[in-house]
């Protein structure tokens, strides 16, 4: 902790430093009514009826609070043609992030591992070019695996979306993996294999008992990456088959009947719902991967 | 056989996702470019003909707009959320009681789909029924807020909602970074009397100098993948006035069917993305290797 307020340079006299350090909370608190402000507004929206909200103002409580707003977001709103809300496109997010999730995880694990303790000539440029994966704009492989996933019979279904999300994924969970390992000592892998264990019994038995952190912090990682995934949603998948996030983009920019902005916040929050959740349960975690996957190579 | 096996394990366990990246990324990136080299339109044809797709590109006013935009958005987010978030970081290393709590509230942003933030903030931002009638509700009759619909102040609110996004991640890079500056220092700073915001400006943020590179590396990448927040919040409108180079990219791989400009947009994206990020990789995987 950098400990400056109480410093002996900073002589004044008490009721300045007072006076300092309400400044220093109402600022503080300010911001925070910035960043809480639209999840407010989105909140108070979607209890409202749409009757009220063309009378009242943005930040107003709801004179009344209906759910019918949460209602029609969750089973009736119309996505183009459909009317069905969000609840099967939720689903189909769940399908494809789970999943997703698991296998990326996993084949990361075991890349790291091979990475990081089982050296040989190639690992490490097999490292860079992964790394190198991480950064690339997925634009310029969208029209490739178009193709790609129509030659594999894979176009427009879930399957075919676990498999890029999969795929696109392993360049993260790679390097958490790899990062983690990398600081547990050769010696002990060596030990092991004098005692006879072979490459998965290392892994099994000695590895993945130390990796709950990093698991934590991988799963976190990749889970809001593709929850929150809206390129390879929209691009890959087609009316039945679509995630969550391209659902809502469809409810809201819907330009069929009234516009219902309490259903589109409604619709919205039950789509941030999951990720927030994560955050709040696991804030720390969700943080440590954020630092990670983006500060370090 | 057996002896072989175990011999190899490693390297085929590794060589599945070896295979995937050589074909998914690299292959792919291949397909790119050489399809940006020809006269590609509905269909990808494969016979070379120079560089007439960047010439169409260069030439497309659409295309114009969507470069500009990501000039004058990717810097005003950039620096925007770098002052934001040291602002932020500074604040709240001061001993606050309740910074955890705190830091949940500027950070919880990061943790939404950029469709979620666009949604909240194309509402908020709604000329009719949004803030500006809100505060005109409040008696500042001609308040007018109309940057949504107003072609040439559409790009702004991309800037507002990516930082409000992302600034609460930029003040935790920072954060992390000023608690990791030697303290001795600062103690003996303390004690020849300097003042605290000289201790700051002369100590502390010149250290910290690699955590700047890496919150700007991180931030010009999401300015340059954003597409997600543009079709959310504008829809790349009014008009295209707010076209990024990935919603033109997106618009002409699946709605004009236009391939040959898709590819050649997106390699223009990929190597504005190696501008930036080949110099940092390289530097730090040499540094590594010393």
């Amino acid at each position: 902790m950098t400990d400056l307020s109480y410093s002996p340079a900073s002589s004044g006299s008490s009721a300045t430093k007072i006076a300092l350090r309400w400044g220093l909370y109402i600022m503080l608190g300010l911001f925070a009514l910035f960043y809480l402000m639209p999840l407010f507004v989105m909140v108070t929206t979607s209890f409202k009826s749409l009757e009220e909200i063309r009378t009242g103002d943005l930040i107003s409580l709801p004179r009344e609070v209906t759910l019918d707003a949460w209602r029609t977001a969750w089973s009736g709103a119309c996505t183009g043609i459909q009317c069905e809300g969000v609840r099967p496109f939720f689903w189909n997010s769940v399908l494809i992030a789970i999943p997703a999730v698991m296998i990326s995880t996993l084949i990361g694990a075991l890349n790291g591992y091979v990475v990081a303790q089982w050296r040989f000539k190639g690992a490490n440029l097999f490292f860079a070019l992964m790394l190198f994966g991480c950064f690339i704009p997925f634009q310029v492989v969208l029209l490739p695996m178009a193709r790609m996933l129509g030659l594999m019979g894979l176009a427009g279904t879930i399957p075919g979306l676990i498999f890029v999300h999969v795929i696109y994924g392993l360049g993260f969970t790679t390097l958490f993996f790899r990062n983690y390992y990398v600081s547990i000592p050769a010696e002990l892998t060596k030990a092991a294999k004098v005692d006879g264990a072979g490459f998965f019994r290392i892994f099994w038995s000695i590895f993945l008992p130390l990796s709950l952190p990093i698991i934590v912090v991988t799963v976190i990682w990749q889970f809001t990456q593709i929850w929150n995934d809206f390129l390879f949603g929209i691009s890959f998948s087609q009316a039945g088959t679509q995630p969550v996030t391209v659902a809502l983009n469809n409810i809201v920019n819907s330009t069929t009947g009234v516009k219902a902005y309490n259903v589109d916040m409604a619709a919205a929050i039950i789509a941030a719902l999951p990720t927030l959740f994560v955050y709040v349960v696991a804030g720390k975690y969700f943080v440590r991967g954020l630092t990670a996957g983006s500060v370090k190579g | 056989m057996t002896k072989w096996l175990e011999e190899n394990t490693p390297k085929l366990v590794l060589a599945p996702s070896f295979v995937a990246v050589l074909i998914f990324v690299y292959g792919f990136i291949a397909w790119t470019a050489w399809v940006s080299l020809t006269r590609s339109r509905l269909l990808p044809k494969y016979e070379i003909d120079g560089f007439i797709q960047y010439d169409r590109l260069f030439a497309s006013p659409r295309w114009d707009t969507a470069f500009g935009n990501l000039f004058v958005f990717g810097f005003l987010f950039i620096v925007i959320a770098m002052v934001l978030g040291l602002i932020l970081a500074i604040l709240l290393d001061q001993n606050i009681r309740t910074e955890g709590a705190i830091r949940t509230i500027y950070l919880y942003p990061m943790a939404l789909s950029m469709i979620v933030t666009g949604t909240a903030w194309k509402w908020i931002l709604n000329p009719g029924l949004g803030l500006e009638a809100t505060v005109r509700g409040w008696g500042f009759e001609t308040f007018t807020f109309d940057w949504l619909v107003n072609p040439d102040m559409a790009i702004y609110t991309i800037v507002i909602a990516a930082i409000w996004q992302s600034s609460g991640f930029v003040m935790a890079l920072f954060l992390a970074g000023l608690r990791s500056v030697d303290q001795e220092i600062i103690k003996a700073a303390q004690v020849d009397g300097i003042p605290t915001w000289r201790v700051y400006t002369a100590i502390i943020i010149p250290s910290m100098a690699p955590i700047f590179l890496s919150a700007f590396i991180v931030l010009s990448h999401l300015a340059i993948k954003s597409f997600d927040l543009v079709i959310a919040l504008t829809g790349g409108g009014p008009g295209y006035a707010t076209d990024l180079p990935a919603t033109y990219m997106y618009a002409m791989a699946f709605s004009r069917g236009d391939i040959g400009q898709a590819a050649s947009s997106a390699m223009i994206m990929m190597m504005v993305v190696f501008a930036i990020i080949v110099p940092y990789l390289y530097s730090e995987l040499r540094s590594k290797d010393d």
